[in-house]
């Protein structure tokens, strides 16, 4: 196996906080000791993510560990420790599969190769028209309706080939 | 105190101490990695498990706290089959890459796997590989080495300050890099080669050049501050081939700084002299000792005998030996010369007289820790006195107030309390609210915030530093210094940026005053005076005359003036070839016997760990043979020690020293015009900082451009390059814009080839914008 630094796509995407995000970090920093700005890194780093449609950029990085006055590897380390915080470009809509242990019982090997076939894409990668990524991820806490998979805030359970396709074609 | 038991032997251990370090002390070595005494604890590595009576599973020695009746075993069957475990799994993603590693020999992981490691690998699927950051000139990385011990990345946040090492990436993904995998600039970052267990991090300019078990570990003191860091250097068939650092708590703990580690590189640079050398009608030619030896003492002598004692002047370089400078002095006030100076980079000598007995901190360094107020003037601490300001760094962190007041606000690897940024011109003014404030006066915002800090301090301390000793305003900022001290109960270190300033002044080597402070029958001409007067001849000790001095240009003068010039030399430099008639090889440091006093005035004597190359020859012993050709008495020693022992002596004779008082210097006026800050690199400092190629790839080292504040860009007409100086003796520089330097003022660097010319960088300055 191969470990590379996985240096955040560099030059695409925003590069600065916006106005809104730096207010809605305000709100996060408030919450902690005035000396322990950095406190609120995880927060700031989703709000950066959201602004930035989805990843997370070398910019935004930087830009959050000047806010919070910390080093760039040490918000690296964060947003690259989460599964969560995305260091690529993501389609509109990021297909977050439970593959773990109750799911791979109840099916999600099929979930993965419905998805596959249907998008045309493998898991960890983005449709070219820029709509779907798929991504494999650890236990959701769901297991009662294993399969499952999240886009966006929500879940959706007891998948099957069909309710796949109907999900899917409600999404823009 | 706890009482425990450690492999049936029953131990007291200091409440709160860690079992590895309680079992250290009663002799018991544990394995372990990620563990180290100056760090914090991280427990990452697990090959320190042991067994602790009661506990379910074996607990890491380096993170349980001893308590009273705790009953270890460090090797019971449980506890190694434990350590056997972990070293299992240390090995599945380490390389078996030993024969190619340059830790090979030295590896914490190849040693321990001896003893805890199996013979054949269980592992057979693919091990790990890990990309390599380039992290600048002085760190090779093999990061597929690296068992993630994290003791490089809590060693640059907690000691060096700087947070530039992480740990990006989870589990089998985590891997140590900088950010964008970009260079470590810290001035302390070579520590981690020491720090790091494996071969992951290694030292590149030694990298493939030897191996650890055929080198000789000879020690050393290092001369490239005032703190005299003890090292080893590694030797090898006559070269030394890399330095690290040899303990002593008291001075440097078991920490390097960058300069100190890698300055050896310049030691065997190409343009060493190696031979004595005689200039006669067609130029210059090698010669033997014994024939450039009675030359150069004719030379001498002819000076004295036909122009008089007081036409000869001697100059040293600020990192020569204490036995060099008490020798020079000796002779020269032996031939009737009182003009001895070593003071080349210092711009103002009004208060000479004032000064104390040597320049210094006047305490340990480690009661730097202790202290509650600094307050840093014209001071770039950081990267002047790396590991003071490590110890002034750890006071902060225990709660001190670190304040500076200096021309560029420079980017400090702690937090200051208050901070002033004024020209070098302001900055005595500056001391002088600080001192009106605590006086109860009416006083600025930071002046008054720094008047507060330093009132309530116990132990407040001015560190008075280079950037201000290469000024034209020392004389004031150390007279305004001395009435803040006065009113805050407080002392004053002044600290020169020379290797060995205090021994030269301690030995004598300085033109008011003779050995350890004694009564100077006649005073001789400091740097300045010499300047304006020049004399016939000169005695040149270990300077490189075009980089050593803070006015290059009137060192060169002073040279093209003096009929005769006899110049002991480790390195070729034009100047001297220009304007000499003998030049003398010398040994460096490294090379010879000497003492370097420091900061604390500590004495503290080395020997050569090598050879000098060709004919080179210690600078004591040069200047031993010259008394005795001259017929001078006592010069008849036959080893360093014995002119050490002469310098002790007297020292000792010498007893208790008094200056006088501070003269009232008056607060200097603002040039009119832009003010010059003269910058000099922390790889700029001595000619053999100046030859190693490692350091001078670094993120320090000299860069050809001058700085300005945006407002004096805008004045300027926001040009790309400036021309600065006037006439002829102007440089035209690249101009780079920079907010944290004081308005008015234009930082230009000073020791390199481009402003040479340029006279000394203090006080006004013509600038204009280039073509
Ligand atoms: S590089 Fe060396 S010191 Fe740093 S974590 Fe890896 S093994 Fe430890
Ligand atoms: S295993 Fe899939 S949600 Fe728990
Ligand atoms: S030394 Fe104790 S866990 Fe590493």
């Amino acid at each position: 196996m191969m470990v590379q630094s996985r240096n955040p796509a560099a030059d695409q995407g925003m590069t600065e906080l916006s106005e809104q995000s730096l207010a809605e970090i305000d709100r996060w920093i408030a919450k902690y000791p005035v000396d322990q700005r950095q406190s609120a890194v995880m927060a700031a780093l989703r709000i950066a993510q959201e602004q930035n449609g989805g990843w997370l950029n070398r910019a935004l990085i930087e830009a959050v560990a000047d806010y919070l006055g910390m080093s760039p590897i040490e918000v690296e380390e964060v947003a690259t420790f989460y599964s969560m915080y995305e260091l690529k470009p993501v389609g509109r809509h990021k297909i977050c599969v439970c593959t773990n242990i109750s799911c791979l019982l109840r099916g999600s090997d099929e979930v993965v190769a419905h998805l596959e076939q249907r998008l045309g894409i493998r898991m960890g990668e983005t449709t070219a028209d820029g709509r779907f990524t798929l991504k494999e991820v650890e236990c959701l806490g769901a297991c009662v309706n294993a399969p499952m998979f999240q886009i966006g805030r929500d879940y959706h359970e007891n998948l099957t080939p069909e309710r796949i396709d109907a999900i899917l074609d409600r999404l823009d | 105190m706890a009482t425990i038991e450690i492999n049936g032997k029953v131990v007291e251990a200091r409440d709160g101490a860690m079992l590895i370090e309680a079992a250290a002390e009663a002799g018991f070595a544990i394995p372990h990695f990620c563990y180290h005494r100056k760090l914090t604890i991280a427990a990452s590595c697990r090959m320190c498990l042991v067994e602790v009576e009661k506990a379910p599973k074996p607990l890491p020695a380096c993170a349980t706290p001893v308590s009273d009746g705790m009953k270890v075993q460090t090797r019971s069957p449980k506890a190694l089959a434990a350590q056997k475990a972990v070293m299992e799994f240390l090995l599945i993603n380490h390389p078996l890459d030993c024969p190619i590693c340059d830790q090979g020999g030295e590896c914490d992981l190849q040693e321990l796997a001896v003893g805890y490691g199996g013979d054949v690998t269980r592992f057979a699927e693919g091990k790990r590989v890990v990309g390599d950051p380039d992290l600048g000139p002085l760190i090779a990385t093999e990061m597929t080495r690296c068992i993630h011990c994290t003791r490089c990345v809590r060693f640059i946040a907690e000691i060096a300050g700087t947070r530039e090492l992480g740990a990006p990436g989870r589990g089998e993904h985590m891997h140590i890099t900088s950010w964008l995998g970009g260079q470590v600039g810290s001035e302390l970052s070579g520590n981690v080669i020491d720090l790091c267990p494996v071969g992951a991090l290694t030292s590149k300019p030694f990298r493939f050049r030897a191996r650890a078990w055929e080198l000789n570990a000879r020690p050393a003191v290092a001369m490239h501050d005032g703190l005299g860091a003890n090292l080893w250097f590694d030797t090898l068939r006559g070269q030394v081939l890399r330095a690290r650092p040899r303990d002593n708590e008291a001075v440097n703990e078991c920490w390097l700084s960058d300069r100190d580690r890698f300055a050896c590189a310049g030691l065997h640079s190409d343009d060493r002299l190696r031979q004595p050398l005689l200039r006669d009608r067609n130029g210059w030619r090698e010669a033997g000792w014994d024939e450039a030896l009675p030359r150069a003492a004719q030379l001498l002598r002819n000076i004295v005998d036909n122009r008089g004692g007081e036409q000869l002047a001697a100059l040293a370089a600020p990192s020569q030996s204490a036995e060099e400078y008490y020798l020079l002095q000796k002779l020269l006030r032996a031939l009737g010369s009182p003009h001895i100076e070593h003071r080349l980079r210092q711009g103002c000598f009004t208060a000479q007289e004032a000064m104390p007995l040597m320049p210094g901190l006047g305490m340990a360094p480690e009661a730097l820790q202790a202290g509650d107020a600094f307050l840093m003037v014209g001071c770039h601490l950081r990267k002047e006195q790396p590991l003071l300001n490590h110890r002034v760094r750890q006071a902060v962190l225990n709660g001190a107030a670190a304040m500076a007041i200096n021309p560029v606000v420079w980017p400090s690897n702690y937090p200051l309390a208050a901070e002033q940024t004024v020209a070098p011109s302001r900055l005595a003014g500056a001391l002088a609210e600080v001192a009106q404030a605590l006086a109860g006066g009416e006083a600025g915002g930071e002046a008054a915030a720094m008047a507060e800090r330093l009132r309530d301090a116990e132990q407040p301390l001015i560190l008075v530093g280079a950037v201000a000793q290469m000024g034209e305003y020392l004389g004031a900022i150390l007279a305004q210094a001395m009435q803040v001290a006065e009113a805050c109960g407080g002392r004053v270190a002044f600290l020169p940026e020379g290797g060995n300033s205090a021994a030269a002044w301690l030995a004598g080597a300085v033109p008011h005053r003779g050995v350890a402070g004694s009564h100077a029958p006649t005073v001789g001409k400091h740097l300045r005076q010499l300047y304006a007067e020049p004399v016939a001849g000169l005695l040149l000790l270990g300077i490189e005359p075009e980089r050593d001095s803070l006015d290059p240009a009137a060192m060169a003068r002073l040279l093209e003036a003096a009929e005769g010039v006899v110049a002991l030399a480790a390195y070729d430099s034009p100047l001297l070839r220009e304007h000499a008639d003998v030049i003398l090889p010398l040994a460096t440091w490294a090379e010879s016997a000497g003492t370097q006093i420091n900061h604390a005035g500590l004495w503290q004597s080395y020997r050569g760990a090598v050879a000098a190359p060709g004919e080179a020859r210690p600078g004591w012993k040069v200047l031993r043979v010259l008394g005795n050709l001259l017929d001078l008495d006592g010069f008849d020693f036959n080893a360093a020690d014995e002119v050490l022992a002469e310098l002790r002596a007297a020292v000792d004779r010498q007893g208790a020293f008094a200056p006088t008082p501070w003269p009232a210097v008056a607060l200097p006026d603002a040039p009119a015009s832009v003010e010059a800050v003269a910058a000099l690199s922390p790889y700029s400092v001595d000619a053999m900082v100046r030859r190693s190629p490692p350091l001078q790839a670094a993120s320090d080292a000299p860069q050809p451009c001058c700085r300005v504040h945006p407002a004096l860009a805008e004045r300027l007409g926001r040009p790309q390059r400036v021309r600065v100086g006037d006439g002829a003796a102007s440089a035209v520089l690249a101009l780079e814009i920079d907010e944290r330097v004081a308005d008015g003022c234009i930082v230009v660097p000073t020791a390199i080839a481009e402003t040479a010319l340029l006279g000394a960088l203090t006080g006004a300055i013509s600038v204009e914008q280039a073509a």
